[in-house]
Order: structure tokens, then C-alpha cells, then sequence
């Protein structure tokens, strides 16, 4: 059977240009761009341009790309220096829905004495911005905010947010991961200082990623060593995969228009046939303000890992936020912090689209979860037939 | 992805069993969907006494619906007193096994039938009685210490796995540690009576030992073991590969090799290495 992949936001396929793009860099000109030889030299060349290609499209100047090898590393990278290069203050800003890159950052950081303000979400996911302006103090070294979160796809409100920290002084990061390639981001109007992107997310492949730092920002480096990154981030770079990369972002420039209207109609559909079709579902997330590809919908008394399984047995390729497939005994923090109710949170699955996505496929999801949902339901303690027991929804 | 069995598939896609017994004899409910899982158990007994009918129904992952369904064909033509015998492990096993981090689903397979059996009895299951320590999960005292004893769990991880007992906010892991050093402390003083093993048995346990625990470390250090003979208490085997030629091999038999098979096979067992 075919595989139908609606999990983008887990990871992509890498795009077909991108592949062939990379591939001579493996055998064929595997030179060390640092080498005096031209051999390496026509390597360092490439890298030249991949770094251009990625700067566009993130509106940066080459300068400010730092390639790594994840968006977890940049990440860490990008917090870690705003705390090393600024000693004297020891309190972040961040909000209870980042991703595990920042979550478990901060809770090792919070070991270590340093002050973490964890800004709640209301029930569409959203920051309030009176109270993240009130969390602002002079002790405050940096802000980090995801800009598109990877389980709702609700967007925040990133270039006021760092407009504000700006104004006082404070560094901002954005988790941009989920956002890059999927909606407008423009570095030269921003107040943004660091911004992280990892490959894998947007049709490149694994291990590889970037941090965007303003020029000016003061960086003190994650990874000691070689005089690479213009010694940033030490360690021979990961020649094919920044070549893979810099394709990527190109590709993404050129099928931005596409992810904002053929994948967001999908998207729209998908959603739209789900809700009119199974009875007690709903979307988990602010509709309006998120990204094109991204829906989270509940089922209400059934568990997400069933409705995973039975999906798979359709090769249909999802994920979900419930207790049982989050790694831990409890829903995912996202759906809780967002105090989605339990009857809900354990029943959530998130679709996330690509441009590679057919209509056909999503039909076919439209026709096959209904009946599984039924199946599920009919099986679950909670489920009375015709009897909807949440009237809120 | 959770690495389930053909047999938890089997039963997860067509469960057998589904519904509500009508004019039950019994119905127990236990579980909350707050926990994430559920399950509720009704059956009807013969003229015999034996259960004749059987049915689940179940809010839960799908192990959650796997172990309710196998455990209504285990009990099916069971007098109350032989389904009253049946262990979380019997269900788990009956399924060829679960993840670990899943085998709360086969305790809450069998709290519902304990559950359902009491309430057929007109008894209050004593498990009510103990203090919530778990707020998380509303998991008591008396529910973990049974699961450590019925299950010889060691660690916080193990209690978690079983019993859902820590594995929210995290508050309790405190007092489950308590209570997992009070009844270690207690198992340790009297050990508890082993079932004697016939030899045919204690062959095979030791084989299954090697194969599932054993080999694959070993194999990870290039080195492998094969088991030759089983005389009494005295385990013969060969080493191979990177064990043969190894100079720490002897210590590797001794600390690893029997320390295993004494701790899931026999508490006597001997190992031995014979030169081929
Ligand atoms: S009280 Fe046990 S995990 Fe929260």
C-alpha cells in the first residue's frame, strides 16, 4: 500500500532537487572546504553559495548563518550564549508549549540557579502579551519563543514580542523550526537576535541545521574548536548536507505560494470533512493565526495511540498528543497547557501536510477515520451511541 | 513506536468480546479518563458457576484493549475461584508479552476482574482501603506494594510501568521509593517460596534466559555463548567469538552470565565453561 505521510512536522521527505544536489559532495567532491587546494577550495565555493541561499531566505545576510547540526544544537547554542556573554543576569523568558529543545534546556538551567518564567498559553494556545511584557525585568538575559509551535501550528506573535525585549535590552531567540519555509519570516525588518531552523523540517535531511545571529549580537560559541563558522561552531562542516540545505531553502522560497494556498486548502478540507463527519471532535489550536500545513483535531473518548494504529493499518502516516504515545503517562504538555479537557487531550491527532500531499491522499483519510473513530467509540466505556456527553463542544 | 506482538495486534484490530453482559451477574468498572484508561468488565455465570459470558469495554490505548480482550477469553468457562487466580503477568504472557512501560494495562486487566469477582461476592476489594499516594494517577499505597510483591518490582521506573504510580507531576516519587525500600526490605528477609522447577523446565528457562537476555549483550562485545548441558545445579557452556579468546571472559561467565541466570532461573545455578 502506499504510504500517505501527514506527518511533515515530525519530518520531511528530503526533495528529489535536494538529493541530487548533495550527492556529488559525498564521492565525488568530498574535498575539506578549509584546504588550500582548489580541490577543496570549489567545495568552500558551494558552501559560499548554500550559505546565500539560506540567508535569503530568511531575509539575513550570509554572515549571520552559523550552520549546525540540529535545531536542538542551535537551540542550545543560542541560550547558552546569551547566558555566557551576559553573566550578570540570570533570567529567562520562554512559554510552557516550546519544544523538548528548550523545555528541558530550561529545567537544566533551572537547576543550575538560574530564574525561568514559563508564560502560560490560553485555551487556543495563545500568549497573552500584557503579561509577557510584565516578565520582562533587568535581570532578564533572553527571551525564547517558538514562532510556529510543532503540535498546533499556532503561530505567536514573534516580531512584536521581540520588539518588546528589544526595547528593553534583552535578547531574543525564536524556535523557528516549525516556521521556516512555511510562512514569511524577514530578518531584515525584525528585532529578532537569534533565530534556529533544522534541515530535516523543511525537505532537507537530518543533521543538519542553522542559527541565524544578528549581526552586533554578542555570541559566544557552543562548540569549541576549529576556526569554522568564522569560529562560531567548530568542526568540519557537514559539506553535503549544508549544500542539501541551501537547495532547500531555495526550493522553499519558490513553494511558499504553494504551502499557503494548495497545502492549506488541503489542509482546510481535511479538517473540515473530519469535523462535519465525526461527531464530538474538535481543533486543538487558534485557527486563524497558524501555520497552513498543521492540524490538531480530538476525538472525544478515544485514545490517540488506537486511532495511530489503525490509521497505520491504512499505511497513513500521523501523530498524536495522547498519554501513550507523548513517552510519558500524561497527555502531551502542549494540549495541557492549553488545558485542552482530558476526554479530549487523550483522543488528539495531529495531520501535518507538505506540498507532496494529493488531494486523493487526503480524501482517502476522510473516507477511512470516520469509521475508525466509530470503531473505537464503540469499544470505549464513555461513548454512549447518539448520546453526545460534552455538550460544550 | 511501541514494539507490540502479533498477538496484541491480533487482539487490538479484532477484539473479541466487545460490549456489555445483559443482566450481568456482575459489572465492575475500574480506571478514569483523566488517567487516560478504563475498562469496564461484565460477565454472567452458568448453572455451574462457570463464567458463560464475558464482555469488555475500554477507554485506553492499544495495549489497553488488547490485554481486556484476552483477558475475556482467558476467564471464559473459569469457575470464580480459578479466574481469581489470574496474575497480570497470566494476561501478559497469554498476549506473548507486552512493552514494559505498558504492563499497567495487563494490572488494570486485573483489578477489574478482582473487582468484578468482589462485587459478585458482595466483598469491598481491599485495595480501597489503602491511601492515595499518587494524586497524578490515584494510585494508593497497598496498589503499589502489591505490585512490587506480585511482580518483584525494584525501581521507581519498574512501579511507574506497572502501576502508573509516578509518572505525572512526579511529587510522589518520594514515597514510592519508601515504599519500594520497605517491602524490598521485607522480601529480602524472607525470601519467598520458589515453585521447585522440574529439570525439564529449569532446561528450558536457562535457554530462554540465554537467548533473550544473554546473547544479545554479549553479541554487542563481538562475543557469544552457547549452552551445552544442564547438570543439576551445574550449567555447562561454551563461549565464542570475542569470549573465547577474551581474558576477562571468566568474569564475564561469573558476574554476568550467572548472576542472570540466578536472578531469573534458579537462586543455585552454576556456571561453567567447557573447552570444546
Ligand atoms: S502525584 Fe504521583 S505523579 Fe503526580
Amino acid at each position: 500500500m502506499k504510504t500517505i505521510y501527514l506527518d511533515n512536522n515530525a519530518t520531511t521527505q528530503v526533495a528529489p532537487e535536494v538529493l541530487e544536489a548533495m550527492l556529488p559532495y559525498f564521492h565525488d567532491l568530498y574535498g575539506n572546504p578549509s584546504s588550500m587546494h582548489s580541490f577543496g577550495g570549489q567545495v568552500g565555493r558551494k558552501l559560499r553559495e548554500a550559505r546565500e541561499q539560506v540567508a535569503a531566505l530568511i531575509g539575513a545576510v550570509p554572515g549571520e548563518i552559523i550552520f549546525t547540526s540540529c535545531g536542538t544544537e542551535s537551540d542550545n547554542a543560542a541560550i547558552r550564549s546569551a547566558l555566557i556573554s551576559q553573566p550578570e543576569k540570570r533570567h529567562i523568558v520562554t512559554s510552557r508549549v516550546e519544544h523538548p529543545a528548550i523545555k528541558a534546556l530550561c529545567a537544566h538551567l533551572t537547576d543550575q540557579g538560574y530564574r525561568v518564567t514559563e508564560l502560560p498559553v490560553d485555551g487556543e494556545g495563545r500568549i497573552d502579551m500584557d503579561q509577557y511584557e510584565k516578565s520582562l525585568t533587568p535581570d532578564t538575559a533572553i527571551v525564547s519563543l517558538m514562532w510556529a509551535n510543532n503540535e498546533t501550528g499556532v503561530i505567536f506573535p514573534i516580531e512584536a514580542a521581540a520588539q518588546m525585549a528589544r526595547s528593553r535590552g534583552i535578547l531574543f531567540h525564536t524556535d523557528a523550526v516549525q516556521a521556516v519555509g512555511k510562512i514569511p519570516i524577514d530578518m531584515s525588518k525584525s528585532a529578532v537576535n537569534m533565530l534556529s531552523i533544522s534541515g530535516h523540517k523543511l525537505h532537507a535531511p537530518k543533521g543538519i541545521g542553522v542559527l541565524y545571529v544578528r549581526k552586533g549580537t554578542k555570541f559566544s560559541p557552543f562548540l569549541i574548536g576549529g576556526h569554522q563558522e568564522k569560529n562560531r561552531r567548530g568542526g568540519t562542516e557537514n559539506t553535503p548536507s549544508i549544500i542539501a540545505l541551501g537547495k532547500a531553502c531555495e526550493l522553499a522560497a519558490q513553494n511558499m505560494e504553494l504551502e499557503n494556498t494548495k497545502v492549506k486548502a488541503l489542509r482546510d478540507k481535511l479538517e473540515n470533512e473530519l469535523l462535519a463527519r465525526i461527531p464530538n471532535s474538535r481543533v486543538n489550536g487558534d485557527r486563524v493565526n497558524r501555520l497552513p500545513n498543521t492540524t490538531n483535531i480530538s476525538f472525544e473518548f478515544v485514545e490517540g495511540e488506537g486511532i495511530l494504529l489503525m490509521l497505520d493499518e491504512f499505511s497513513i502516516c500521523a501523530s498524536s498528543g495522547s498519554a501513550c504515545t507523548s513517552g510519558s503517562l500524561q497527555p502531551s504538555h502542549v494540549l495541557r497547557a492549553m488545558g485542552v479537557p482530558f476526554t479530549m487531550a487523550h483522543g488528539s491527532i495531529r495531520f501535518s501536510l507538505s506540498i507532496y500531499n494529493t488531494e486523493e491522499e487526503i480524501d482517502f483519510v476522510i473516507e477511512k477515520l470516520p469509521s475508525i473513530i466509530e470503531t473505537l467509540r464503540g469499544m470505549s466505556p464513555y461513548w454512549k451511541v447518539g448520546d453526545r456527553i460534552c455538550s460544550t463542544y | 513506536m511501541w514494539e507490540y506482538t502479533d498477538k496484541v495486534k491480533d487482539h487490538f484490530l479484532h477484539p473479541r468480546n466487545v460490549g456489555e453482559v445483559e443482566d450481568a451477574d456482575a459489572v465492575a468498572e475500574v480506571g478514569s479518563i483523566a488517567c487516560g484508561d478504563a475498562l469496564k468488565l461484565s460477565f454472567k455465570l452458568d448453572e455451574n458457576k462457570r463464567i458463560k459470558e464475558v464482555k469488555f469495554k475500554t477507554f485506553g490505548c492499544a495495549s489497553a484493549i488488547a490485554t481486556s480482550s484476552a483477558l475475556t477469553e482467558m476467564i471464559k468457562g473459569m469457575t470464580l475461584e480459578e479466574a481469581e487466580k489470574v496474575t497480570n503477568q497470566d494476561i501478559a504472557n497469554y498476549l506473548g508479552g507486552l512493552p514494559q512501560e505498558k504492563m499497567h494495562c495487563s494490572v488494570m486487566g486485573r483489578e477489574a476482574l478482582e473487582k468484578a469477582i468482589a462485587i459478585y461476592k458482595g466483598t469491598v476489594p481491599k485495595e480501597t482501603e489503602g491511601k492515595i499516594v499518587c494524586e497524578c494517577f490515584g494510585v494508593t499505597d497497598l496498589e503499589i506494594e502489591r505490585a512490587i510483591r506480585e511482580n518483584n518490582l525494584a525501581t521507581l521506573e519498574d512501579v511507574t510501568n506497572f502501576t502508573k504510580a509516578g509518572g505525572g507531576c512526579g511529587n510522589c516519587h518520594g514515597a514510592i521509593q519508601e515504599i519500594i525500600d520497605r517491602v524490598r526490605g521485607e522480601l529480602s528477609t524472607k525470601p519467598p517460596e520458589r515453585p521447585k522447577l522440574s529439570n525439564i523446565q529449569k532446561i528450558k528457562r536457562i535457554e530462554e534466559t540465554i537467548e533473550r537476555e544473554i546473547r544479545p549483550s554479549l553479541k554487542l562485545d563481538g562475543g557469544d555463548i552457547e549452552l551445552i548441558d544442564v547438570v543439576g545445579n551445574r550449567v555447562l557452556v561454551a563461549t565464542r567469538g570475542a569470549c573465547a579468546s577474551c581474558q576477562a571472559s571468566n568474569q564475564t561467565l561469573k558476574h554476568f552470565v550467572e548472576a542472570k541466570l540466578r536472578e531469573l532461573v534458579w537462586p543455585e545455578l552454576v556456571v561453567e565453561e567447557v573447552s570444546q
